[in-house]
């Protein structure tokens, strides 16, 4: 669609790990985004989806971790901890997006379904705690998102504008001294402590559903950026998704759990 | 209201008599200030009179129970049509599917009319314990309503727990789903149907253990564990279905592969029940739309066709039904509180196979999909009202004139169209 020219002479690899453990909640739609994005200016891409039982590669650009239940998250952490293959290509400098239970995999402990802790994959400087609050479940926006600018001097940091999208999680995250968080939570309930997200050098850390990509096309373009550089992308016609946000932020602001909740579907379906 | 009905029948104890003559009462009124039709919450009332109604309402009565994430409607009706062929059949066939639901049912029934009730998936340990249904059905389990159904293996447990409290007779269950599997096979007698069922993505992880399922062609097996698919008792083919006692020659009026699976749970289920098996396949096959879904109706002034599609593995099923593109396709999405807050779920659905036609995307949440489709490469436009959305799929370039516009929705656009052209019937 755009007339860039590619400026890598290799496909950008994208690591889709465990989407059958962990893609519960749609976030196999973020490594669609991602391609498509990708295709639409003419750059070529190769995406490795990884199953349960396979060894992880660790020679992808870019990986993706989605959400998942209690129990398949911990055998996500088992096969990644043993094959260290994240921890390698996250050396090498690899992009990494953890939504979800995948960020609670990346930090340094989550609680299991029985509430025990799990030692996690310590990629990124946080805690997942157990609460004694009700499921965080619903929109969730954080306003005037921004992550630090790896590759820029201390303090610049690059502006992702509001974040949208649905969290769904029991856990909250405290993240450590050595990680940023994504912004302030406008709607929702994020982290727990007011914040959303983690962000410890290229890994992305959040609780946003949505798929997270899909409807915040900045953050998929970030993450883009970091891997083939911003000069390579071309601007995309988005139009839909901003129609998308602006219905969602408007709902959102509107504390719209429900849409139109009407006597009628209660009585009917309850 | 009451004096309208037949009185309650009068082996039921005195309680549960008032309780249900609560309940129909407070359902009348409910009706009269039009809050649909009413049935849920006057069997809200009369579980409030007797919280043990559901027992009293089928003690002594045959119960045929059928649960899953998808097909439950369907199936209930088409088991309903079976065994209708020799004997009184009562069902809450509008879906209402939890115990509110199914009291209101059996209240107004015959006493000695045989139950077959659909019942909602987390709803199946209370309404066995309850029932001591001697034959339940088990279709398939999937995600579905993200943000507020427990997770499926959760529900598989549940099942088998329930299962072994409370042993039915006889389980008609799919010898193609894990889950399914692995929660039916608690009881004591399962007759396994083979559903060719090849929506996988909610099944990986073995119930069963921590090990991973490994699908092949036709069959699958836990790859740690003993748990591997059964030998089936039922098969389904194009023209009949493979019922214990032999085969049996079948006609649908219903579209698609899935209801011919439907009809073959219907079939197994109503022939270990006694039915006739070349009679009922004949009742089933005569069954053209099924609380509304399939119903071709005039919505806008022009032919529509209600379908109904809620979840990925729905979606799977019914992409195939609609009328092959290029005809367009009307598909509505809502989020309201029974179709899941979350419609990221419309990311699982392999909308790629829409392409070729026009999608004309309505609904409260048609600009989510609007953004999949467009990832997906398929051409579509969105529209705000499910008329006008209606009448840009018929003008489309793909559509025949006069032709039925297909109008797939999830659950409360489905209920609202349904409405729009008079409701279930």
């Amino acid at each position: 669609m755009s007339p860039t020219s590619p400026i890598r002479d290799s496909a950008v690899r994208i690591g889709v790990l465990f989407p059958d453990l962990l893609g519960t909640y749609g976030d196999g739609g973020n490594a669609l985004v991602l391609t498509q994005r990708l295709a639409w200016r003419d750059i070529a891409v190769d995406v490795v989806t990884v199953p349960a039982g396979q060894a992880a590669p660790d020679s992808c650009d870019l990986y993706l971790v989605g959400g998942g239940e209690d129990g398949p998250q911990v055998q996500a952490t088992r096969e990644l901890d043993e094959s260290r293959a994240l921890h390698r290509a996250v050396d090498r400098g690899a992009v990494v997006l953890a939504v979800c239970a995948g960020m609670q995999i990346l930090g340094h402990r989550f609680p299991d379904a029985t509430g025990t802790d799990v030692p996690g994959l310590g990629l990124l400087d946080c805690d997942t705690v157990r609460v004694d609050r009700p499921r965080a479940v619903g929109e969730l926006l954080t306003a005037e998102a921004t992550v630090p600018d790896p590759s820029g001097p201390p303090g610049a940091t690059i502006d992702l504008g509001v974040l949208t999208g649905f969290e769904n999680h029991a856990g909250r995250t405290v993240p450590g001294p050595s990680s940023t968080t994504l912004g302030r939570v406008e709607v929702g309930e994020g982290n727990g402590d007011g914040t959303e997200g983690v962000v410890c050098g290229r890994i992305v850390g959040t609780y946003l559903h949505g798929p997270v990509l899909a409807r915040n096309p900045r953050l998929a373009d970030l993450l883009l950026g970091w891997v083939v550089g911003v000069d390579a992308l071309a601007p995309l016609d988005d139009h839909e998704v901003d129609d998308l946000r602006a219905e969602r932020l408007r709902a959102a602001r509107a504390n719209e759990l429900a849409p139109r909740r009407s006597w009628r579907d209660l009585l009917r379906r309850s | 209201m009451s004096a309208a009905h037949p009185s309650p029948p009068a082996a039921l104890p005195t309680r549960a008599r008032l309780a249900v003559a609560t309940g129909r009462t407070v359902a009348g009124a409910s009706k009269l200030v039009h809050f649909g039709s009413g049935s849920v919450i006057g069997g809200r009332a009369a579980l409030l009179v007797d919280p043990d109604l559901l027992r009293q309402l089928t003690r002594g009565r045959e119960v045929v129970v059928v649960s899953a994430t998808n097909g439950k409607t369907t199936t209930t009706r088409l088991i309903g049509a079976a065994l209708g062929t020799d004997r009184p059949v009562v069902s809450n066939s509008l879906g209402a599917n939890m115990t509110p639901g199914i009291v209101a049912a059996l209240g107004a029934a015959d006493p000695i009319a045989t139950a077959v009730l659909e019942v909602d998936e987390r709803w199946v340990p209370q309404v066995l314990e309850q029932t001591g249904a001697a034959t339940v059905v088990l279709l398939n389990l999937s995600r579905d309503q993200l943000d507020r159904s427990q997770e499926v293996r959760k529900l598989a447990e549940r099942w088998r727990e329930a299962l072994t409290a409370t042993p039915p007779a006889r389980v008609v269950a799919n010898a193609d789903d894990p889950l399914v599997v692995w929660a039916a096979s608690a009881a004591p007698e399962v007759v396994w149907v083979a559903t060719g069922q090849d929506w996988t993505a909610d099944a990986a992880g073995c119930p069963n253990c921590t090990g991973r399922i490994a699908f092949e062609a036709g069959s699958w097996r836990c790859t740690a564990c003993d748990l591997s698919r059964p030998d089936p008792h039922v098969e389904v083919g194009d023209t009949g279905v493979t019922l214990p006692s032999g085969p049996v020659a079948l006609d649908l009026a219903l579209p698609g592969r899935v209801n011919r699976v439907n009809a073959a749970f219907a079939l197994a289920a109503a022939t270990a029940l006694g039915a006739d098996a070349i009679a009922a396949a004949q009742a089933v096959g005569r069954v053209q739309e099924v609380a509304g879904r399939y119903r071709v109706a005039t919505l806008a002034g022009r032919p529509v066709r209600l379908l109904l599609a809620k979840n990925p593995a729905g979606w799977h099923e019914a992409i195939d039904m609609l009328s092959p593109a290029p005809a367009p396709v009307v598909v509505a999405i809502n989020a309201r509180i029974a179709d899941g807050h979350d419609p990221s779920w419309l990311w699982d659905v392999d909308y790629e196979r829409l392409a070729g036609r026009l999608v004309v995307a309505t609904g409260e949440r048609r600009h989510d999909l609007a953004v999949r489709l467009r990832y997906a490469g398929v051409e579509h436009v969105t529209v705000a009202e499910v008329a006008d959305a209606v009448a840009r799929a018929a003008a489309a370039p793909g559509a025949e004139p006069g032709a039925i516009v297909d109008v797939a929705a999830n659950y409360t656009a489905f209920q609202e169209y349904l409405d729009m052209v008079g409701g279930p019937r």
